[in-house]
């Protein structure tokens, strides 16, 4: 009887979570969909969703025509220059947090929270200006280092989790056996929290990659433009003998990070899961 | 900790920069005190900027927190093609901000887009809508898409939370006869509320600050109905060269933003100490 009862509420629960899956999921495969059309089939109104004959001529337009591959590049090259460099800085300093006194933990875990309350405007700013003082104002290196700045902050909380979770019981052992600070760090804890080290790098990486507002302040040349800029930029202009175009450079767009995300997601939900138990 | 100082100081610098008279080029700055929160208060487009600010961020977070639980709690459920289900829900998480906002201008294109056209077979529509031109509808629908954008989020913190739940605690409340309602809201309710909390306030700042996805899909038109406070300061800056008022716009947002939380903080909390 019991049984019987929940069947129904069952049902209609399950129909309700593929609602929201087809709500949250469906308007990428409609891209997805429409990046396959011939631009004959795009004009074609109230045409079939899926594409009657799967075409890759939009993918090739994009690449010859919307210098799709050049900006990919440009934004391969700030996010992994600025997700080893995030990475390079924040790993000592997330030893320090983790393994100093509790002391200076609270204000900083507390100043992480805050700057979320700050508005871009108010860092991109000052940084612009320092920027261009420094001529690093139009440059991969000069945006690369706002990346840092900007992604450091919750890096740093993320990694000193892990630290917090090997014992220090590892590191004494080692210093009684003679290992200096410098082998402890390279050569026992390094290796320890490396999944951990993959995690945020990937994410200082998306971070970048998908990032708009600063690039679009601080790159002016046509050549230094990010993928996402380059992308932007056919706004208003979408005629729709551009869609096909649009759509295939969007999924080009997307595809390093989807499949970054397919990586981290285990890592990322697993990580919101221990810090909250822990609280 | 250096680290500190290399992000506070473009920050200070920022606030300070509010109070003076800088524009792009200008070689002599002068402190001007308060004058560019006075004319602040004056400006029209300031008034409107942050009364869209407030709706769209009231009503984003708002929706994407009850939905974002409902979700959650679906995906928690043990029901058929759950695996698949989460991965899918989180997905456009991954998806960048520029891209999603080219995604939903082309199913809100007035003539092919996917909107449109669906209501137009289903015979809802009989004339075509130009949804992100409409004085009426942009608003909305740039909210609709905003929700849609910031759910993922939202629903992954949403769904640790409940996972931290001890299972136990809830069979004890079910043997001990309590309806689902009830035990909905004498244990899974009061547990999440930390969670809750956090993640609506946290969402809260997102949403007030955000740019991108509304800098693609309208650029804050048509007439400035979808100007978010972001999109007007960066039109201050880098379109006008305002750069002091820029810098007085994104103090008044933090303020704003900082009055709102710790009016939302205190009396969550001190609601709690009732409980």
């Amino acid at each position: 009887m019991v049984g019987e009862r929940k069947v129904v509420p069952r049902l209609f629960m399950t129909v309700l979570l593929y609602a929201f899956v087809f709500f949250l999921a469906f308007p990428f495969l409609w891209l997805i969909f429409t990046s396959l059309k011939s631009s004959s089939e795009i004009m074609m109104r109230g045409g079939s969703l899926l594409p009657q004959q799967v075409t890759f001529e939009n993918y090739l337009t994009a690449v010859r025509e919307e210098r799709i591959v050049g900006s990919a590049l440009n934004t391969l090259k700030v996010s992994v220059a600025s997700a080893l460099l995030t990475l390079l800085i924040a790993t000592p300093a997330a030893y320090v947090l983790a393994r100093r006194p509790k002391g200076i933990n609270q204000p900083v875990i507390g100043w992480i929270l805050v700057s979320q309350a700050f508005p871009l405007i108010l860092i991109i700013i000052p940084l612009f200006l320092i920027l261009n003082r420094l001529s690093l104002g139009n440059t991969h290196l000069g945006l690369v280092l706002v990346y840092v700045v900007w992604s450091l902050p919750f890096v740093i909380w993320m990694l000193r989790g892990y630290v917090q979770n090997i014992p220090v019981e590892i590191e004494l052992a080692a210093a009684i056996d003679g290992a200096n600070h410098l082998r402890i760090i390279t050569q026992i804890l390094i290796p320890l929290i490396l999944p951990g080290l993959v995690a945020t790098g990937l994410y200082a990486f998306i971070n970048a990659w998908n990032e708009f507002f600063f690039a679009l302040v601080l790159l002016k040349s046509p050549e230094l433009q990010t993928i996402q800029i380059n992308l932007a930029r056919f706004r208003g202009i979408e005629g729709l003998a551009r869609w096909g175009p649009l759509a295939a450079g969007s999924v080009i767009a997307t595809i390093p990070t989807l499949i970054l995300f397919g990586f981290i997601q285990r890592g990322l939900v697993s990580g919101l899961l221990s810090g909250g138990v822990k609280q | 900790m250096p680290i500190l100082i290399f992000s506070v100081a473009p920050l200070l610098q920022g606030i300070y920069l509010g109070f003076t008279d800088y524009e792009l080029g200008n070689s002599v700055t002068t402190f001007v005190w308060f004058d560019n929160f006075r004319f602040l208060l004056t400006d029209y487009l300031f008034w409107q900027s942050f009364r869209i600010g407030a709706i769209w961020t009231v009503l984003v977070t708002v929706g994407e927190v009850v939905l974002g639980f409902i979700l959650a709690s679906l995906l928690n459920a043990r029901l058929p093609g759950q695996t698949l289900a989460r991965v899918l829900v989180l997905a456009p998480w991954a998806i960048p901000p520029v891209i999603k906002g080219l995604m939903w201008r082309l199913i809100y294109h007035p003539e092919a887009g996917l909107l449109n056209t669906t209501l137009q077979q289903l015979g809802v529509l009989s004339q075509p809508v130009n949804w992100l031109n409409s004085f009426v509808w942009a608003l909305p629908a740039v909210i609709l898409v905003g929700i849609w954008s910031s759910l993922p989020t939202t629903t992954i913190v949403l769904l640790a939370g409940l996972q931290s739940i001890p299972q136990e605690l809830r069979e004890a409340a079910a043997i001990d006869g309590a309806a689902s309602r009830a035990q909905f809201r004498n244990v899974t309710l009061p547990l999440m509320k930390p969670v809750l909390i956090s993640i609506s306030a946290l969402q809260f700042m997102w949403n007030f600050n955000s740019f991108g996805l509304v800098f693609v899909l309208t650029e804050g038109g048509p007439s400035g109905s979808t100007r978010l406070p972001m999109l007007f300061a960066y039109e201050e800056a880098f379109q006008f060269g305002n750069l002091a008022y820029a810098s007085a716009l994104g103090t008044a947002m933090t303020l704003v933003v900082g009055i709102v939380l710790v009016l939302y903080l205190r009396s969550q909390y001190s609601s709690d100490g009732g409980a």
